[in-house]
This record gives structure tokens, C-alpha cells and sequence, in this order.
């Protein structure tokens, strides 16, 4: 019998199986799209990276100007772009806003009558259903997008899905994507065969998607001296987007400090109380 | 560990009760007076902690559900509507989305410390049986919860595990309708899965308790797997095993807070924020990181019935894993071979788990097979031979002696006494 410390035998083990598993896992992940970059966002940083208000805003012009005439965000409701950890547009501003869109509900007699939308209103979709969605753009519909920067990533693979235990990275996979995506049009590559009705992006998975390049430098106005480039559109309208998705991240990520510093302190209390009580125990 | 109670009834009420219904000496014969090894490490403390998780998961789902919809147009909608309409419905979502992984994190080093030292021998079989039942309970449940959300990944998870009943012969095509209450993964589906949801963790609350009652009758292992000899083996739960347990508890609580407050997303799938789409299938079918190493097993055999009887044999193995090992001999640290076996087995259903997530194409699936082989093997072939051909070290004598060493043990000689049971 050959007797290795279990420790040296775990250790081999492991190591060979990180070594079998490693390389493979390299030649998987890579796709037919190349990775997209980290952009440094505001709320990267998984504990106390914030949204930056100004964006947030810019961010939500983009949407209404360009990305709302295809893409609804059925989960919004309008008031949410004055609440708290938002975009925090003034309360009389977000009123004026839904008050552009109008609303159809059954009136007092049972007629379908139009209203203007109300703060407490979701979010207008560009569409009146999914159908029409989809007879519109080419048999598709084009996605919602309330969760959406949630609901994209890309691959991580051995190590970097141990690394984003602790840097929280994972959560930017979405946003890292969408901005990649949004600026990721291009000519096709000479010797790829055109697909009619669809459009080239480098990151998007199979490289022709239905939607069309719609960002262009200048396209729309900020109001603040932010440039007006197609870089800074595309960062802004997926900081909106990953607000979007995760309205509470402020809030969640402020209760957390708190939550974790208290568990911390109070745990250190139950130590040296549990160091107390067994002080008495021989051997302990 | 059933001695006499010691509990003293102090009030009118309390003497009152306890000759109609003894609760409260119950209570205090069974978590006050009772008596613990006084050798046990932290990886003791996970009983506990799982009883915290089972706990939290009741509440905050009993909560859940007060607004959620179980209805295929809404029930994406409704979880979305608890994230952001709900008073802190994100906060509650989160600890029940991130607590369900906890909860198999608590569950798996409990198991593999049950493996290590032992805790499966006589006379704890039942308690272990008892114990992989409440296993499999966790597994049910945890997969019919993630389906609720009715995402991408909620959809095709239930499509493929639906459709690993239809591979049982004559009856499964029945059984699949069944669970579908239709011919594909609808609505009825939702609902059933949803019913059984909210059903099972009462069932394992149930088996929980005839898992507590068997411990506290065969009494707990401990590091040295040696039982306990006499009284100054032992120290009452209370104040010794509450105060480390609520330590172990709130360091438990830590991290699981960071995972609620600060990488929610990371021990989920991106794709689950997809809404279910009957129409298209998901690049890769993966299901929660917990049920990996046995979708690996799963994939790794070729034939749909093979797999299924593999999956399911992976889990049945547990059951009888008490009369696999046949060394007398309880804990790792007393038997050499059993430990290097033991590190293998782990390193091997997490390499199992790696698997599970990736594509089931070339190198994969081989390694996967290999891997798979070994798992059984391990059960089949090494713990048997193992127990035939250890040699293991020398017990201690008892407890206080492993706690103290020989020296203060001068009436026991070290070693010769306790010279190792062969089998």
C-alpha cells in the first residue's frame, strides 16, 4: 500500500484535475464573439459602487429618444424615475413625462377610453403586444428591456468565476455586454456570407442580429457638457438599464455594510463569550 | 443519551403543564441538560445551522408567496413585482433565492463530515438514512423553487428533469403526463410544482425532527469516533454546544449576507432573467451549481434510461453506505487509507460539480464517465476493500484521554487497551 500524506494526495489530485479541467475549458471559451472589455462603471465596485445620478438620467434620454421606439420596459413604472437611488428626476418633471404618454382603460360605461399616464403607470411599450411587436420588426420582437442587463453575460470559465466571488464582477457581465454590444457594429469581415434583414456586431452571439446600428456622435443633446458620442451614449443608456434591472442596488448594497458590520462585531462578542463559557472544559 | 431528566419544574404554570403535557422538559432535557461530547470541532455546528437554514427558507417563502402568482403569464412578472413594489420584497427574494444555496452548502459539509468521521456507523444508521432522505427532500424542493420564477432556465430545468421520468420503461410516458398535467411543460406544471413546493419543506421538517430524535438517542459522534465512556466525556448543551452554535451560526449568517447584499447574482443564472420562451432553447441547459455533480453523472451515460438509473444510484448509494464501509474503526483520523480515500472522493465530486456546468461534448463527457466511475467505485469497491486491508492507528481510550492526552489518563495505559477493532 503506498501511504502519501492525505493532504499530498488531496493536493495531487486537485492539481491534476485543475490542470485536466483548465485546458479544455480554455478552448471552450472561445466562442465565435470575442470578450467583452470591463468598463469601469460606477457601480462596479460590488460595496459601495453607487449609480452616478447625471447618468442615470442621460442614460434614460437615450432610451426615450432612440432605444423606446422598438424596446418597451414593462416593469418600470414611471414614478420609479423619481424614487430614491434612481435617475431622481423632480416629482413635477416625472408627472409631465408620464403625462406625454396615454394610457387606454375601460371608462364607467365599458369603452375603452384614452387617459394620460399617471406616475403610477408602467412604462408604455412601444407596441401594443407581442405580436405586433414581432410583425413590425422582421418576425421578432425586439426584447424588454427592465431586466435585460441582468439577463445577458459571457462565458467566465476556471478562475475567473473564483476571482468574481470576490470582486463581484459577474454582476457587470451584463452591463459589459450590452455596451460592448451597442458599440460593437461593424462592417461584416470579407468571406462571411450576408444574412439578409441583419445587421453585423462583433460581440453579439452569431454575429448577425436583427437590430440595426441606431447610435450615431451627435445624435442626441445632453443637456450637461457630457460628449456626444456613441461611446458615451452607449455607457449611459446601460447604466439606465442596469438601474433598470436593479432599482435597489443603493439600497441594498447600503443596508449590507451595516448588516455585515453588525454580524462581524456581534460575532466577535459570541467568541470570546464561547471562550468564556469553555474556558472551564479541560483541554479546551 | 436518554438519562434521567433533570429538569425542575420553578413555577405554578410550569409544574402545572408539565404533568399534563411535558413540553418544557422536554425541551430542556433535549437542548439544555443534554449531553455533547465535549471534543466536537465546528464542523459540528452545522446541524444547527442547517436547522436556521430550513427556518429561514420557511419564512421568508411563506412571505413570498403572500405576492407571487403562480401562472405562467405572471409569475415572471410577480417575482419582478416583489423585487421592486414589495417593502423590501428584493431584501426578502434574495435571502430566499441565495438562502436555498446556503442551505446546500451547510448540507454538503454536514454530509462529507458525516463521511469523515464516520457518523453513519452503528449506531447511527438510521439517523444517516434519515438524514440522506431529508437530502433528497432538499433536492425536490430546491429544483421545483427554481422553476417558479418561470425564466429561461426555470422552463428548460423543468423540461429536462420532467422528461427523465419518460425514460422509465412502460410507465414513464404516464408519470411525465402527470407532472405535466399535459403533453409539454405549461401551465398545470407551474402549479403542481408550485403546490409541492410549498409542501416539502414541511415534509422535511418532519423528517428533520426524526432526524433530531435519532441523534438524541444514539447521541452525537465526535472527532474521534470513539462513544463517549463516562460523564466527564460530556458537557450539557447548554451553555457549551448553544454558545458555539450561535457563534458558528452568526459567522454562517455573515456569509451569507455577503451573497444577499453584495454578489446576489452570482449563485444563480444570468439566463433565469430571460422569461420562459417555450420557443427557444438556451445555449446550455444548466441547473442550480448544487445539482451539478449529479447532472454530470446524469450526462456522462450515453443511454437516457442509463443516465437516469446512474443519477438516481448516486444518491441511492448513500442509503446503504452504512454497510459499505466495513471498518469498525468511526473516524478518518484513525484510519489512514479511508483518509486519502476520503480527500479523493471529495476532490472528485467537485470535479463532478465543474463538469456539470460544462458542455456535454469531447473531453467532457470522458472525463465526466471517468469521474462518474470513480464515485461509484469509491462506495462499491474502495470502502469495502479499504475495510478489509486497513491497518488503523491505535484509539484513544476515551474522549478526555484525545482531549488531554495519555498523561492525565494514568490509570488507562496508552494504546494497548484500546487496540483497533479489525473487521
Amino acid at each position: 500500500m503506498i501511504r502519501l500524506p492525505a493532504r499530498l494526495t488531496g493536493l495531487i489530485v486537485a492539481a491534476g484535475l485543475a490542470l485536466g479541467m483548465a485546458t479544455p475549458a480554455l478552448s471552450a471559451g472561445s466562442p465565435d464573439a470575442p470578450r467583452p472589455a470591463n468598463v469601469p462603471w460606477s457601480f462596479s465596485n460590488p460595496f459601495w459602487g453607487m449609480f452616478d445620478r447625471a447618468q442615470l438620467q442621460r442614460g434614460f434620454q437615450v432610451y426615450k429618444e432612440v432605444c423606446s421606439s422598438c424596446h418597451g420596459m414593462e416593469l418600470l413604472r414611471y414614478r420609479n424615475l423619481g424614487e430614491r437611488g434612481g435617475p431622481e428626476f423632480p416629482e413635477a418633471m416625472v408627472k409631465a413625462l408620464a403625462a406625454q404618454y396615454r394610457v387606454t382603460e375601460l371608462n364607467d360605461r365599458g369603452e375603452p377610453a384614452e387617459r394620460p399616464a399617471e406616475a403610477k403607470d408602467p412604462f408604455q411599450s412601444p407596441f401594443p403586444n407581442k405580436l405586433a411587436a414581432a410583425a413590425a420588426n422582421n418576425g421578432k420582437a425586439p426584447p424588454d428591456l427592465s431586466v435585460i442587463a441582468k439577463a445577458r453575460t459571457y462565458f467566465r470559465g476556471f478562475p475567473l468565476f473564483v476571482v468574481d466571488l470576490f470582486t463581484g464582477e459577474n454582476l457587470m457581465t451584463g452591463p459589459n455586454y450590452l455596451y460592448a454590444f451597442l458599440t460593437g457594429y461593424q462592417e461584416p469581415p470579407a468571406g462571411v456570407e450576408v444574412v439578409e434583414g441583419a445587421h453585423y456586431n462583433r460581440y453579439f452571439p452569431g454575429n448577425w442580429v436583427g437590430m440595426p446600428n441606431i447610435l450615431a456622435d451627435g445624435q442626441i443633446q445632453y443637456q450637461d457638457n457630457s460628449p456626444q458620442t456613441v461611446s458615451q451614449y452607449a455607457r449611459d443608456v446601460t447604466a439606465f438599464m442596469y438601474w433598470a434591472a436593479e432599482p435597489k442596488m443603493e439600497e441594498r448594497k447600503r443596508m449590507g455594510m451595516f448588516v455585515i458590520l453588525f454580524l462581524i462585531f456581534f460575532a466577535t462578542l459570541l467568541y470570546f463569550t464561547k471562550k468564556k463559557v469553555w474556558a472551564s472544559v479541560k483541554g479546551h | 443519551m436518554s438519562g434521567h431528566s433533570s429538569y425542575i419544574p420553578k413555577s405554578g404554570i410550569e409544574r402545572w403543564l408539565d404533568v399534563r403535557l411535558p413540553v418544557v422538559r422536554m425541551m430542556h432535557d433535549q437542548f439544555v441538560s443534554f449531553p455533547t461530547p465535549k471534543n466536537l470541532n465546528y464542523w459540528w455546528t452545522f446541524g444547527g445551522i442547517l436547522m436556521l437554514c430550513l427556518v429561514t427558507q420557511i419564512i421568508s417563502g411563506i412571505v413570498l408567496v403572500m405576492h407571487y402568482t403562480p401562472h405562467t403569464s405572471l409569475a415572471f412578472a410577480s417575482v419582478e413585482h416583489i423585487m421592486r413594489n414589495v417593502e423590501y420584497g428584493w431584501l426578502i427574494r434574495y435571502i430566499h433565492q441565495n438562502g436555498a444555496s446556503m442551505f446546500f452548502i451547510a448540507v454538503y459539509i454536514h454530509i462529507f463530515r458525516g463521511m469523515y468521521y464516520g457518523s453513519y456507523k452503528e449506531p447511527r444508521e438510521v439517523l444517516w438514512i434519515l438524514g440522506v432522505i431529508i437530502f433528497l427532500l432538499m433536492m425536490a424542493t430546491a429544483f421545483m423553487g427554481y422553476v417558479l420564477p418561470w425564466g429561461q432556465m426555470s422552463f428548460w430545468g423543468a423540461t429536462v428533469i420532467t422528461n427523465l421520468f419518460s425514460a422509465i420503461p412502460i410507465v414513464g410516458n404516464t408519470i411525465t403526463s402527470l407532472l405535466w398535467g399535459g403533453f409539454s411543460v405549461d401551465n398545470p406544471t407551474l402549479n403542481r410544482l408550485f403546490s409541492l413546493h410549498y409542501l416539502l419543506p414541511f415534509m422535511i421538517l418532519g423528517v428533520v425532527i426524526l432526524h433530531v430524535w435519532a441523534l438524541h438517542v444514539s447521541g452525537q459522534n465526535n472527532p474521534t469516533g470513539v462513544e463517549p465512556k463516562s460523564s466527564k466525556d460530556m458537557v450539557p448543551f447548554t451553555p457549551y454546544a448553544t454558545v458555539k452554535d450561535g457563534f458558528a451560526m452568526v459567522c454562517f449568517i455573515t456569509l451569507f449576507a455577503y451573497f444577499v447584499f453584495f454578489n446576489p447574482g452570482y449563485l444563480g443564472h444570468p439566463d433565469n432573467y430571460i422569461p420562459a420562451n417555450p420557443l427557444v432553447t438556451p445555449a446550455h441547459i444548466v441547473p442550480e451549481w448544487y445539482l451539478l455533480p449529479f447532472y454530470a453523472i446524469l450526462r456522462a451515460i450515453p443511454d437516457k434510461l442509463g443516465g437516469v438509473i446512474a443519477m438516481v444510484g448516486a444518491i441511492a448509494i448513500l442509503f446503504f453506505l452504512p454497510w459499505l464501509d466495513r471498518s469498525k474503526v468511526k473516524s478518518a483520523r484513525y484510519r489512514p487509507l479511508f483518509k486519502q480515500a476520503f480527500w479523493v472522493f471529495a476532490v472528485v465530486c467537485v470535479g463532478l460539480g465543474y463538469l456539470g456546468a460544462m458542455p456535454a461534448e469531447g473531453l467532457y463527457v470522458t472525463m465526466a464517465q471517468i469521474l462518474t466511475f470513480y464515485y461509484f467505485a469509491h462506495f462499491l469497491i474502495i470502502l469495502p476493500l479499504i475495510g478489509v486491508f486497513e491497518t488503523p492507528k491505535p484509539l484513544p481510550a476515551s474522549i478526555s484521554e484525545s482531549v488531554l492526552g495519555p498523561k492525565t489518563g494514568a490509570s488507562t495505559t496508552a494504546g494497548a487497551p484500546a487496540a483497533p477493532e479489525r473487521n
